[in-house]
Parts: structure tokens; C-alpha cells; sequence
């Protein structure tokens, strides 16, 4: 318990503090969060929807795929980035190693079968229910996509944020494709890490705070909007 | 006015229709010619829905053909009202614009609101809208296809005596506009206010297609002749 409260008020303290090393760390994890964010979700809405609409052999198995994915373990992903971007690893020649752009590829790995998964679920419902009356108010294939992604905007804004979640969480693959090198590729979720192994708790805690602190109000922020935009628009 | 209507008169000459290996349509030949509304009436399970999607085209049959005038039969040049419209999540006005293709369409989807009497309702989320209402929309909607024919299935099915009324006037207006109108149901007092010819449909087969006043004057089959007098078909 007085280790909570402690961690609590370090937290706060730290927050209040400025210090420029935390924002450092919460930027940097902010920005490879959300790089991968944006990534799995204007790769994964399109495969998602090609998988929702489309007819083609092997769709099934990759529907299968993909909804297993959405498991994959960060520490495997983290190793298997680890190879393929180390010196004799085939993608070794860019040097990208131990930098924030590996630790994006990794998180993008994770969170691209989330956003495709989730998303192709969530048209594949809405098109069972929009389809005929799309084909009967003349709607071609194209727009139908576009009817689809708009109407399901809420739900699809919910998938991002599932997304956002499982990258803000992860520490597995980053650290290991990052490094963890201090000022450099250190985030909130490596750092907790290192605080912890070295028995710095309250510090830990108070980063894990913060870490908590900033996924409320991300989520907090699009459930306004949601909000709002579905009194808005009525869905 | 528009160009006169190619879409009729709109025949099907033996259409049969199968899904997952039943057969729900047999040997179906009907002719619908311009004019007064034709009314499909049947109990339920006749067949009703599934013939109104082949004429609208979106069914193919399975056997026999379809001949809408001297065009292809599509879904440009009919528009069809579904037993149960399906709302787009999206505002009134939104969803009457949807079906109408150019850069006036919330023009014109703002003037068929009007003609529907919702225009005070035009940002207002379809979802939102009562059963009438959204039928309404729907109504809308259709017309707003510019169809040559406006197929209806079941459009008051559920609703009170003044929403249907509502209904029933708006489809007057529309067919006031040479658009043929061809509804399925089994209201008998609609069928009667409304009907020009009635095709009677039992079990995928069309039993009779008569003026209204024979059908309800002088039925020919013992199916229909208990239909119109309330029994429960087998
Ligand atoms: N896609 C389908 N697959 C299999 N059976 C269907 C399908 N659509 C309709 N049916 C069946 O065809 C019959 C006629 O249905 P329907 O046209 O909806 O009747 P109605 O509109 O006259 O009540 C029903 O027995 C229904 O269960
Ligand atoms: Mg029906």
C-alpha cells in the first residue's frame, strides 16, 4: 500500500517536474506507438476489407491467420525482427537496428493482424446487413467500400484503440529490437523495465503511471469524439 | 417529363427459382403492363419477396427469363422498397441522397423530403426515426431512383392505420407521376384501395392474375377464394 501511494505521488511529481528526460522517454514511446498505429491501420482497414468483401481460395485460411495473429508473443516478433535486421541478417545493410524505425516494424507487426482481424469482422457484419440495399441504390463495388468504412466508422475507431492498446503495452519487442538505449530508444515500457530489474519499484510505478495516465486520456479523448460524432451523424 | 418508359411492359415467361436446393418459384409467367398498381398478394412464404428481387434484379432466375420492355431488367431503372428498409447510418437527408447520382443530389433529396412531409426531420439519424418514418425515408429514397417502376414489399406491414394512410398517400402521389407501381402484400383492404390487377401467389405459384374487381368479385381458385375469406392456407 505505501509503496503505491508512494509511486503514486513520484508520478505526479514527475509528471509536474518537467524533467526533460521523462518527456524524452514519453515522446519517444508516444511517437513509436502511434507510427505503428498509423501504419497497421492504413495497411490492415484495406486488407480487412478485401477479406470482408473479397471471394478468392485461401480466404478462409487467411481469415484464420490473421485472427491468430492477433496472438502473436512480442518477445517472438522481437527476436524474429532482431534477425532479419542484425549485421548478417538479410535486412542487416540498412543499419537500422537498435533505432526507433526497428521498434516501429515490431510494433507494427503486432498491431497490423489486430486492425485486420478486428476490421474485417466488423465490415464483414455491416455488409451482410448493407448489401442489397447497396446494389439496389445503384452502388458499385468502390463506393460500396467507402459506404462501409464511413458507416463503420465508430466500431473501426474501436479497433484502432485496440491496437493502440497492444502497442502502448508492449515492452517483449521493443527491448529487444530497441536496445533500450538511454535518451536514444528508451520508452516508457523499457524503461519500466530496467527500473524494475534494477529495484527501483517506486520509480517503475510512477512511470507505470504515467504510462496508465496517458492511455486514458487517448482513450478518452476518441470516446468524446465518438460521442460526439454519432450524435452527430446517428448511428 | 422524362422519356417514355422502356421498362414495360415487364414479363417473365416461366422463371423458376431454387436457393440451397429448394425450389421456391415454379413455372412463374406474368405480365405486368404500365398503368394502374399491380398487386402481388399470397400468404406468407408464398414467394412475394423472393419475386420482387428477381424483377428488381437482384436475384437471377433459375430457369425461364425476364424481360423488362426492351431494356435489361436493373436495378437503374426500378427501385425497390424492402419489407424491412435497411437505414444507413447516416442522416435522413444523407440517406435519400445516397441513391441519387450528381452534384444535386442533396437538392433533390431535400425536395422529396418535403414531398414526404420529413422534411423537418432531414438531420436527424435515420436509426433514430420511427417504423413509419423510416418507411417513409424509405419511399424517399426510391423515388428518388427516378424508377420506371417502384417496387413495394410489404411497405405497411407493420405500421398504425395513420402511418399506413401516410404510406398509401405518398404512393398515390408517386404513381400520379406515371411511375408503375407494383407492391406486394397481404392487407386486403390495401390490396383493395390500390389495386388495378391482382396476381394471386401460393406456395411459387402464380394462381391467378385478374383485374382487382374479378379477383374480389369472382375468384378463380379454391386458394384464393379462402384467402379472401380470412382462412389459413396449407
Ligand atoms: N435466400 C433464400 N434461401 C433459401 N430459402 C429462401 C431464401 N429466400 C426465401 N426463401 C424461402 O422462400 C420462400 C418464399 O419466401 P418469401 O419470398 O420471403 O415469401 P413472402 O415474401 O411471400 O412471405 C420461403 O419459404 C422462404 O423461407
Ligand atoms: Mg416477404
Amino acid at each position: 500500500m505505501h509503496d503505491l501511494s508512494h509511486a503514486f505521488s513520484l508520478a505526479l511529481q514527475l509528471a509536474a517536474s518537467g524533467d526533460p528526460g521523462l518527456w524524452q522517454i514519453v515522446g519517444l514511446s508516444l511517437q513509436v506507438t502511434l507510427s505503428a498505429v498509423a501504419i497497421s491501420t492504413l495497411l490492415g482497414l484495406p486488407v480487412g476489407a478485401l477479406l470482408a468483401l473479397g471471394r478468392f481460395p485461401g480466404r478462409n485460411a487467411l481469415i484464420v491467420i490473421f485472427n491468430a495473429a492477433m496472438g502473436l508473443p512480442p518477445v517472438v516478433v522481437g527476436l524474429v525482427v532482431y534477425l532479419l535486421l542484425s549485421r548478417s541478417g538479410p535486412l542487416g545493410e540498412f543499419g537500422i537496428l537498435f533505432t526507433p524505425k526497428a521498434m516501429v516494424i515490431a510494433q507494427s507487426i503486432l498491431v497490423f493482424p489486430i486492425v485486420t482481424a478486428l476490421s474485417r469482422q466488423v465490415i464483414e457484419d455491416l455488409w451482410a446487413e448493407y448489401s442489397e440495399q447497396l446494389r439496389s441504390l445503384g452502388s458499385n463495388a468502390a463506393k460500396s467500400i467507402g459506404t462501409l468504412l464511413w458507416d463503420g466508422r465508430f466500431s473501426l475507431v474501436t479497433v484502432v484503440l485496440a491496437g493502440f492498446g497492444r502497442a502502448a503495452a508492449e515492452v517483449g519487442a521493443i527491448i529487444i529490437v530497441g536496445g533500450n538505449i538511454d535518451g536514444f530508444t528508451r520508452t516508457m515500457t523499457t524503461a519500466i523495465a530496467l527500473e524494475t530489474s534494477k529495484g527501483d519499484l517506486a520509480l517503475a510505478l510512477g512511470l507505470g503511471f504515467v504510462l496508465l495516465m496517458i492511455v486514458v486520456l487517448v482513450n478518452g479523448a476518441a470516446w468524446i469524439a465518438r460521442r460526439a460524432g454519432e450524435r452527430l451523424a446517428g448511428a | 417529363m422524362r422519356a417514355p418508359t422502356t421498362s414495360l411492359p415487364l414479363v417473365l415467361d416461366r422463371v423458376g427459382f431454387s436457393a440451397g436446393g429448394v425450389e421456391i418459384l415454379h413455372d412463374l409467367s406474368l405480365r405486368i403492363e404500365p398503368g394502374a398498381p399491380t398487386i402481388i398478394l399470397g400468404p406468407n412464404g408464398a414467394g412475394k419477396s423472393v419475386l420482387l428481387r428477381l424483377c428488381h434484379g437482384l436475384l437471377s432466375p433459375s430457369g425461364g427469363s425476364i424481360r423488362a420492355g426492351n431494356v435489361a431488367v436493373s436495378t437503374e431503372r426500378t427501385a425497390l422498397v424492402f419489407q424491412r428498409p435497411v437505414m444507413l447510418r447516416r442522416s435522413v437527408l444523407a440517406n435519400v441522397a445516397y441513391g441519387i447520382v450528381g452534384k444535386h443530389a442533396r437538392g433533390r433529396a431535400s425536395a422529396l423530403l418535403e414531398r414526404v412531409g420529413l422534411s423537418h426531420l432531414a438531420r436527424r439519424p435515420a436509426r433514430k426515426l420511427s417504423g413509419g418514418e423510416q418507411q417513409r425515408v424509405a419511399l424517399a429514397r426510391a423515388w428518388g431512383r427516378n424508377p420506371e417502376i417502384l417496387f413495394l414489399d410489404e411497405p405497411t406491414a407493420s405500421l398504425d392505420p395513420a402511418a399506413t394512410r401516410a404510406v398509401e398517400d405518398i404512393v398515390g402521389e408517386i404513381a400520379a407521376q406515371g411511375v408503375k407501381i407494383v407492391m406486394a402484400t397481404h392487407d386486403l383492404g390495401q390490396a383493395r384501395r390500390l389495386a388495378g390487377d391482382v396476381a394471386f401467389l401460393h406456395k411459387g405459384r402464380l394462381l391467378e392474375h385478374t383485374p382487382a374487381a374479378t379477383f374480389f368479385d369472382a375468384p378463380r381458385t379454391p386458394q384464393a377464394a379462402a384467402f379472401l375469406r380470412g382462412e389459413l392456407l396449407t
